[in-house]
């Protein structure tokens, strides 16, 4: 299979792409990661990974930036509806609206807001920054042997902000830091998990094991 | 709360080897950082921290080129600081592989370089490296300034504030080390630790004199630390990771025991 990791200027790519290539492997897939944002890269692609790290305002402005990358995400994920990760920023991206320095309009994919996160204890630092368990919401194919629970594997989170879906069935799974905080949400063939699944050792390996191995 | 308190290895990284020093002088070889990050990454560290301490610019390639190579080969954060002068240079570091850039000097020369920083890439990869050092007397009442290059310059900064100003400036954390501690394995400063910690929202990882596992507990339970970082108790193998975690679950803190054997 093939899989497009979009670059934009705003993501963690070489970490994103080699955590992709062992999934493969240990899906027992042939395959290959390709980096770029080419619409025909996109075309081509039986699976689309968004990473990104940085502020919303500034990734968005960044994948507006890139010519004819829009649409080919719309063709790809909203008309021929190929399986589709978010990372981190990348999952924000999929919101109608981010809230970090000044509203800025998302993709609208996933419709909700991105908020900042306001623990109710306030000992509780901001960002989120760290390790946390997961605790599962609803059940999805990417979901399948996710180790969830306090008792489990851990998953890695790094940001101030999070995605508050409108409907409360996107929600896959959350993190708990003072309140819910969303790790993973899913609305047809589009998921995005808060947490960076690249950084996140068995726990995240499995994740993408999953998102490769799906067809919506 | 169900967030882990973190275990940091350090690497001191001078032209693509990794040192040690006690209190920034008298480096020894420690190893080829590559090495060094696999072994941490497969022992159960929760991120790892690159401080390039090469004197001069011209040896930028060769961190990046480090960096680049351990985001490869292991599945953990990095930081990695030293260097930082401007956002370019945080570009290049994010793009080799980096998932946070600490920034020293540079902050203090330019306190703005932090905010647009946090512009362009969020506050959560942006971190602000403070060395400080007491300056009151016996008797006084606890007071900290900063130190740049390594603890040769002497800005007359109060750490308190400056910590609070960059914080309010976007930073996303704060790595803060005592220069009385480092390399003395006396324990980390708790008073400076936790003036700190309460004085700012961010989290606060605590660097600088880990001798024993009870001072990684200390910096936490005492320091109020979120995070514990140590360098030479790890690379010359006084203790493993899996032993400093152990010990820090049995006294009663949240830590991530993923793939440790207790």
């Amino acid at each position: 299979m093939k899989v497009a990791l979009i670059d934009y200027g705003a993501g963690n790519l070489h970490s994103c792409g080699k955590a992709l290539e062992r999934a493969l492997a240990a899906n027992g897939m042939a395959g290959t990661v390709e980096v770029g944002a080419k619409p025909e890269v996109i075309g081509a692609a039986d699976a689309i990974v968004l990473p990104g790290d940085g502020a919303f305002k500034d990734c968005r402005d960044e994948l507006a930036a890139v010519s004819g990358l829009e649409q080919a995400l719309h063709e790809a994920v909203r008309v021929k509806a190929r399986p589709f990760l978010g990372i981190c920023v990348g999952m924000q991206l999929l919101a109608d609206i981010g809230e970090e320095r000044g509203e800025t309009a998302g993709l609208g994919w996933i419709p909700g807001r991105v908020v900042a996160l306001d623990p109710a204890e306030r000992h509780l630092k901001v960002p989120h920054m760290g390790w946390n368990t997961l605790e599962s919401r609803g059940s999805h194919p990417v979901l399948k042997d996710v180790p969830f629970g306090e008792q489990a594997l851990h998953a890695y989170f790094l940001h101030s902000f999070h995605l508050l879906p409108r409907h409360a069935g996107d929600l896959l799974a959350i993190a708990d830091y003072g309140g819910p905080v969303s790790a993973i949400v899913g609305r047809e063939n589009i998921v995005g998990t808060q947490f960076h699944p690249e950084k996140s050792q068995q726990l995240g390996l499995r994740l993408l094991q999953n998102f490769l191995a799906w067809r919506p | 709360m169900s967030l882990k308190v973190r275990v940091i290895p350090c690497l001191d990284v001078k032209d693509g080897r990794v040192v040690k020093g006690v209190q920034f002088v008298d480096l020894v070889d420690a190893g080829d950082p590559v090495e060094s990050a696999r072994a941490y990454d497969a022992a159960g560290a929760d991120e790892l921290c690159f401080l390039d301490i090469t004197a001069s610019h011209e040896n930028r390639g060769t961190i990046l080129d480090v960096v680049r190579r351990t985001a490869e080969n292991c599945f953990m954060p990095v930081t990695v600081g030293g260097g930082v002068r401007a956002v370019a240079d945080i570009r290049a570091l994010m793009l080799a592989g980096a998932d946070k850039v600490s920034i020293n000097t540079a902050a203090v020369k330019d306190r703005a370089i932090v905010g647009r920083a946090a512009e362009k890439f969020g506050a959560q990869a942006i971190v602000v490296a403070i060395d400080a050092k007491k300056v009151s007397e016996p008797g006084e009442n606890d007071r900290w300034e900063i130190f740049t290059h390594g603890g040769r310059n002497h800005t007359g900064l109060d750490a308190i504030e400056y910590a609070r100003e960059v914080a309010d400036l976007g930073a996303g954390e704060i790595l803060l080390t005592s220069m009385d501690r480092d390399g003395t394995k006396a324990g980390f400063d708790l008073a400076l630790t936790r003036t700190i910690a309460e004085a700012v929202t961010i989290p606060v990882v605590a660097s600088g004199g880990v001798g024993t596992l009870d001072h990684l507990v200390e910096g936490i339970k005492v320091g109020k630390a979120s995070a514990v970082l140590a360098a030479s108790i790890f690379h010359f193998g006084t203790f493993t990771i899996g032993e400093a975690k152990n010990h820090m679950a049995r006294a009663g803190l949240p830590v991530r025991l993923d793939g440790i054997a207790g």
